[in-house]
């Protein structure tokens, strides 16, 4: 049985102490919505070096070619890493409340949303920290 | 509580389509950082590797279809998100048209990207 009631703007970030469970997966799936878009126009970019890097023929199979040093020169950086860590953190969240958003629009667990939002974020949680020794390899760490 | 939340009207062709595509991305995306992060670690890709896991016609149209549909459900949600902002008439007619050009401009890259790696001899 659904009960309506009046939210008020949830737009209105100045607001956020009143926010519920619900208002805030939808401001973290909008900001890691945000995040995974930006990242793919880089990644594309990135991944451009391969078109100069294809004609290389000799480079290629010795590993210099632009697209493999551009690679590993950024994965080369301690930065770089975490902030895969924090992109990993990003797109499990999106996902795991993506799947929870489907669910609900197919009239599943709605009744227990604030649950499996808080699911999910303990499960992004572990999945980041999980995957820590993973991205932070001892040959990046500076100290 | 029983309310939800979400930047799109329900049963419009986009609200759809947002969610015919979250449901191939979150397949897809999983796979994609499972392969390149945690079987094939990033810091060793080579143009040679990438060439030859692109030289697998299923690997490659999955690729394709990744791009495609990460785009569109990007370039959408972003709209939709501006949209429920409060954007109207002409900005929002040209965000738009900004971000149609922006998904466009993304996936055509994007296939160039492909092609050079797919045209590497393996």
């Amino acid at each position: 049985m659904s009960e309506s009631y009046d939210r008020g703007l949830i737009e209105d970030f100045g607001r956020w102490t009143e926010f519920s469970a619900g208002m805030w997966a939808w401001v973290f799936h909008k900001f890691t919505g945000w995040v995974l878009i930006g990242y793919l126009f880089a990644h594309v970019a990135v991944l451009s070096s391969a078109i100069p890097a294809a004609s290389q023929t000799a480079a290629i199979a010795g590993g210099t070619d632009v697209y493999t040093t551009t690679l590993q020169a950024l994965e080369s950086i301690f930065l770089v890493r975490v902030l895969e860590v924090g992109l990993l953190a990003v797109a499990v969240f999106h996902m795991l409340n993506g799947v929870r958003l489907l669910l609900v629009d197919l009239g599943i667990g709605l009744e227990v949303q604030d649950k499996s939002f808080y699911a999910s974020l303990i499960v992004t949680a572990l999945i980041a920290i999980g995957s820590v020794t993973t991205f932070i390899t001892p040959e990046v760490v500076p100290w | 509580m029983s309310e939800t939340y979400s930047s799109f009207r329900a049963g419009s062709t986009l609200w759809l389509l947002q969610r015919i595509t979250a449901a191939f991305l979150i397949l897809v995306l999983a796979f994609h950082f499972f392969w390149l992060h945690f079987v094939n670690h990033a810091a060793e890709i080579t143009l040679q590797g990438s060439a030859v896991r692109m030289d697998e016609l299923g690997y490659l149209i999955t690729m394709v279809l990744f791009l495609v549909t990460g785009a569109f459900h990007g370039v959408n949600g972003v709209y939709n998100a501006l949209v429920n902002q409060g954007l109207t008439g002409t900005p929002k007619r040209a965000v738009k048209w900004l971000l149609v050009l922006a998904g466009a401009l993304v996936i055509v890259q994007g296939l160039r990207v492909a092609a050079a790696m797919s045209g590497v001899s393996v």
